[in-house]
């Protein structure tokens, strides 16, 4: 984050997220009108979601269900009895004047989610809590010149909001987190995970403070960040900006500030001061729900197997690293993909790198689903047979093979391979001769290995690798040449 | 006046249509007659004379044809705070004088699904907020039995349109007293069920955890039989009960020696008009010597039953009426220019002051640094409030009490001065409160002929027991509503 001698070391950075997560419920939260994206708009509305005089709110189960499957997810403590409250404030997509959310009795409280990242030990994330609240419309304020248009189709649309502890503490974790949420909302299909579509939405609450402090700074939340880019980048401009306040002498005012991915800056939206007092009471119009232990029970044993859970197994089952399995297990479909892989093949690390690597970038490159790729698993299974028996190249494999395979699907892989000539010459004598030339190319090189610089390797496997058009079996030729620099000493 | 006679119950009414004495489009005729007689009181806002003319001869075949539902006969006004698909509802407030719903309520759509006919929209205090009905929009009404004096409120032209003749039964909502009390001033019945008795989905809500409608009649049969037809469960209001309902009407005859308590620091309290404590230190004598067991018990939080019940009708009123802003439907500001403005003219100049005034001290009571002393406090009172009234309905079936202190007072006399006029509510709101059943009966009129009315309240959900001993004490006391 920083290089030496900069304010930035002495300094640590704070960070909590709230994450509103949108359920993928058929209906909305208090009322029948669909909760599907996309529709005309003030298509999906009723008397009820327009909050028309006289209308009364009644709750949809499948979104206390949501709510309890993320809690329990996320090792929350359910609270049986919780209660919706009524948070009042004026706004133009707000068509009651005020927002039925859950205050002093949320549904979930107390839970954590653990995170792995690259090279590091695990961390771990505190929930303070998860609450179930309705979303407001939408205002539309460059459709027309003289008004803002407003469309309540999202109105009433569930939400759950995921309100961590100020347990991060850079913007790495940050997104680590956020990733790791969006997964476990779309293991357990009460959320979509869609950003661009904000089905998923994150503010952030950050401070800084001196390393060793106990207390907290002054904390600035920085409103709708619709990426997990824009989340890291909105981090790491506070974090500077806050720094280089303090280092100046000057205090961090306690604002709410939005984020302008366009210059990556933040800007004060409301200060302190003109905070709202949204002045929370018991809504009236609902019940406080009363959950069944038994219920909770029941949706407890319907729950998939959960990504962490999942990543665990792997590195027992399939000795694979924590990183790796993070990866495979952080999309259910592509984890299922690896699963069906293995049935193929014994070499599990192979499946996993196919996966991590080449087959995740094709996807990511084409913006597909893995669900959405020509190939079934078992082909994998066997390039990597291919492969571990030496008779093509892996990088062959990925450049050329796997490209011709998805060109081509249908298309027998040993014709493929035939056909790109790609098989590997087993004439040791060819390999022989690729060796001497490359080694005599380099008389240099050749001594400082005898000097002890065994780096230059890496240069003679390439070269060789070149003359043979890559149609060499790396373990070998790696061998053969040691033997021949050990021969010229 | 028309040749048709003022009918005091439906059962009359169905009597005289079976036996061919009556139709049921000459009965519409008549209160449409009516109603255009004493236009001046300003009962109706709004009249469906087509509508109710059309609908009549509708019920009047069914009713030939042996089809008709329950409320077949009875001509029906509903307060202009019930929802009405395709049909105007002001809530007696400028913020919706153009407004028309497009939904019905549960109520509406309970009582025309047993053919009724809803004749018109009924006056009310702006919201519901008001205990004279002199803070409409659409201007005060008129107590029919003297012209000078307030009809009570909130639902004062549901009260007077009864009293008047105007229309056989009414729908008016009760939240601090507010069927029983014009109910009181102009000697009809009016019931106020348990909170969560009736369906409030389609209500314009007021203060939604005492919000609660009720039947104005001329007898408590009708009563029994409009609270039978609205009650109930509804998948639309999730604060209704699931309790099944019990055939009211039929149950009226049920008798036996009852057990009354009176709240001495009601009768003690320094606010009571002579008069009312008289008549009501009479009804306890009749019906001890009828064999009724009336005792006095005490009742000490009466005092703070008034400030509870403001505190909070208040502040959920705030919230309640934070919809009304200029934006998606009702009055909006022609000054208004962006909107912060439309926000802030569109209330300004759509809301009444006495509607305001609530919202404003609702505000406050709920604001940050004022909630744990006012809202808070007053929950807990609450609490106290329903734990005491339930003890004593423990020991006893009902507690009886006046409904109001004083009759009906001036139109004008108190409208300055809101401490007075809210304290005029004392003997209503801890009903209202406890969320249990209330009924306010005809008990005589004073020396001036003002009607005086006396309240009854029951056992959570004890509608039957209370209608029953309720229709009892009109047998016993003699006492009929007016006729005109």
């Amino acid at each position: 984050m920083s290089t030496p001698d900069t304010p930035f070391e002495k300094y640590e950075l704070v960070v909590g997220l709230e994450i509103h997560a949108q359920l993928s419920t058929n209906s909305k939260i208090f009322s029948s009108d669909s909760a599907a994206f996309g529709a005309g708009p003030n298509e999906h509305t009723s008397p009820v979601s327009l909050g028309l005089p006289g209308t009364l709110p009644r709750i949809n189960r499948q979104v206390v269900a949501s709510a309890v499957k993320m809690g329990l997810a996320t090792n929350c403590r359910i609270n049986l009895a919780n209660r919706f409250d009524r948070k009042n404030y004026f706004y133009a997509d707000l068509p009651k004047g005020y927002q039925v959310t859950q205050d002093a009795l949320p549904v979930c409280q107390q839970g954590y989610v653990h995170l792995k990242l690259k090279g590091q030990a695990q961390r771990t994330v505190r929930i303070n809590r998860i609450h179930m609240e309705e979303d407001a419309g939408k205002s539309m304020h460059d459709k027309d010149n003289r008004y803002s248009l407003i469309d309540l189709n999202r109105a009433g649309v569930p939400l759950v909001e995921i309100v961590s502890e100020p347990d991060i503490r850079s913007a790495e974790e940050a997104a680590a987190y956020l990733s790791e949420i969006r997964k476990i909302a779309r293991y357990l299909g009460v959320c979509d995970g869609n950003m661009e579509e904000g089905s998923l939405r994150c503010d952030a609450n950050i401070s800084v403070r001196l390393r060793g402090a106990e207390t907290y700074g002054n904390r600035c939340e920085v409103k709708n960040l619709n990426s997990i880019r824009n989340l890291q980048r909105a981090i790491n401009y506070e974090f500077k900006r806050q720094v280089a306040l303090l280092e100046k002498g000057e205090t961090i005012g306690q604002n709410t500030l939005n984020f302008d991915a366009g210059t990556g800056e933040t800007s004060v939206l409301r200060s302190k001061e003109m905070a709202y007092d949204y002045r929370y009471f018991p809504e009236p119009d609902l019940q406080p729900l009363e959950l069944s232990q038994e219920w909770v029970e029941e949706i407890h044993h319907s729950l998939p197997e959960l990504p962490e859970d999942r990543a665990n197994r792997y590195t027992r089952q399939f000795s694979l690293s924590g990183y790796d399995a993070s990866l495979l297990t952080a999309e259910r479909a592509v984890a299922d993909f690896f699963e069906e892989l293995v049935k193929f093949t014994g070499n599990y690390k192979s499946a996993a790198n196919w996966i991590n690597g080449p087959i995740q970038s094709y996807l990511n490159e084409n913006n597909l689903e893995i669900a959405e790729l020509p190939l079934p698993a078992n082909i994998f299974g066997d390039i990597i047979e291919l492969v571990d028996s030496g008779k093509i190249n892996h990088t062959a494999a990925v450049k050329q093979l796997f490209p011709a395979m998805l060109a081509d699907p249908r298309k027998n892989i040993i014709e493929l391979v035939a056909g790109l000539d790609l098989l590997i010459d087993t004439c040791t004598d060819d390999l022989d001769h690729y060796i001497a030339t490359v080694l005599a190319r380099y008389p240099d090189k050749v001594s400082e290995y005898h000097k002890g610089k065994k780096g230059v390797l890496g240069l003679f496997m390439g070269d060789v690798m070149r003359l043979s058009g890559g149609k060499i079996d790396p373990g070998k030729t790696n061998k053969l040449i040691i033997q021949k620099l050990e021969a010229l000493k | 006046m028309s040749a048709v006679k003022t009918y005091n119950s439906l059962s009359e009414v169905k009597s005289d249509l079976l036996n061919g004495t009556l139709t049921l489009p000459e009965l519409v005729g008549h209160y449409l007659d009516r109603i255009a007689e004493e236009r001046h009181l300003n009962a109706f806002l709004e009249v469906f004379g087509d509508e109710a003319e059309a609908q009549a001869k509708t019920v009047q075949e069914k009713i030939m044809h042996g089809k008709a539902g329950k409320l077949a006969g009875m001509v029906i006004g509903i307060k202009d705070i019930i929802c009405y698909k395709d049909h105007r509802i002001t809530v007696g407030s400028r913020i919706l004088e153009n407004y028309t719903s497009i939904y019905s309520s549960t109520v509406v759509e309970r009582i025309l699904a047993e053919d009724a006919i809803i004749i018109g929209r009924l006056n009310c205090d702006e919201f519901a907020m008001g205990g004279s009905n002199e803070n409409s929009y659409y201007g005060h009404v008129k107590n029919y039995a003297d012209n000078t004096k307030v009809p009570g409120g909130s639902s004062g032209g549901s009260a007077v349109a009864v009293q008047a003749g105007l229309c056989l039964a009414s729908l008016g909502t009760d939240t601090g007293g507010s069927v029983r009390q014009p109910a009181a001033f102009c000697g009809v019945v009016g019931l106020k069920p348990t909170y969560g008795r009736v369906s409030r989905y389609g209500v314009v809500a007021y203060a939604s955890s005492l919000d609660q409608v009720g039947p104005i009649t001329r007898s408590v049969e009708d009563a029994a039989l409009i609270l039978e037809v609205i009650a109930g469960a509804d998948e639309y209001d999730s604060t209704a009960s699931s309790k099944p309902v019990p055939a009211y009407s039929r149950g009226l005859a049920s008798g036996g020696k009852k057990k009354l308590a009176y709240l001495v620091e009601a009768l003690s309290s320094g606010g009571i008009d002579p008069e009312v404590k008289t008549m009501t230190e009479q009804a306890i004598q009749q019906l001890k010597e009828e064999g009724h067991t009336v005792e006095p018990v005490s009742f000490p939080y009466l005092e703070y039953v008034v400030p509870t019940y403001y505190i909070l009708t208040m502040a959920e009123a705030s919230s309640n009426l934070a919809r009304y802003d200029g934006v998606h439907y009702g009055y909006r500001s022609p000054n208004a220019t962006d909107l912060e403005s439309t926000y802030k003219k569109s209330r300004s100049e759509g809301f009444g002051n006495e509607v305001k005034r609530r919202i404003m001290l609702g505000t406050f009571i709920l604001s940050a640094g004022y909630y744990d002393a006012y809202y808070a406090k007053a929950q807990k009172v609450r609490k106290l409030i329903r734990q005491k009234t339930e003890e004593i309905l423990n020991t006893y079936d009902f507690i009886l009490m006046p409904t109001t202190p004083t009759p009906a007072f001036g139109i004008g006399e108190k409208i300055d001065d809101p401490v007075t006029m809210y304290l005029a509510d004392i003997f209503t709101v801890q009903a209202s409160l406890a969320g249990i059943p209330a009924i306010s009966v005809p008990a005589g009129n004073n020396s001036s002929g003002l009607p005086l009315g006396l309240q009854f309240m029951g056992r959570r959900f004890g509608e039957g027991e209370l209608l029953a001993f309720s229709e009892h004490f009109l047998e016993l006391t003699k006492q009929k509503v007016i006729h005109h």
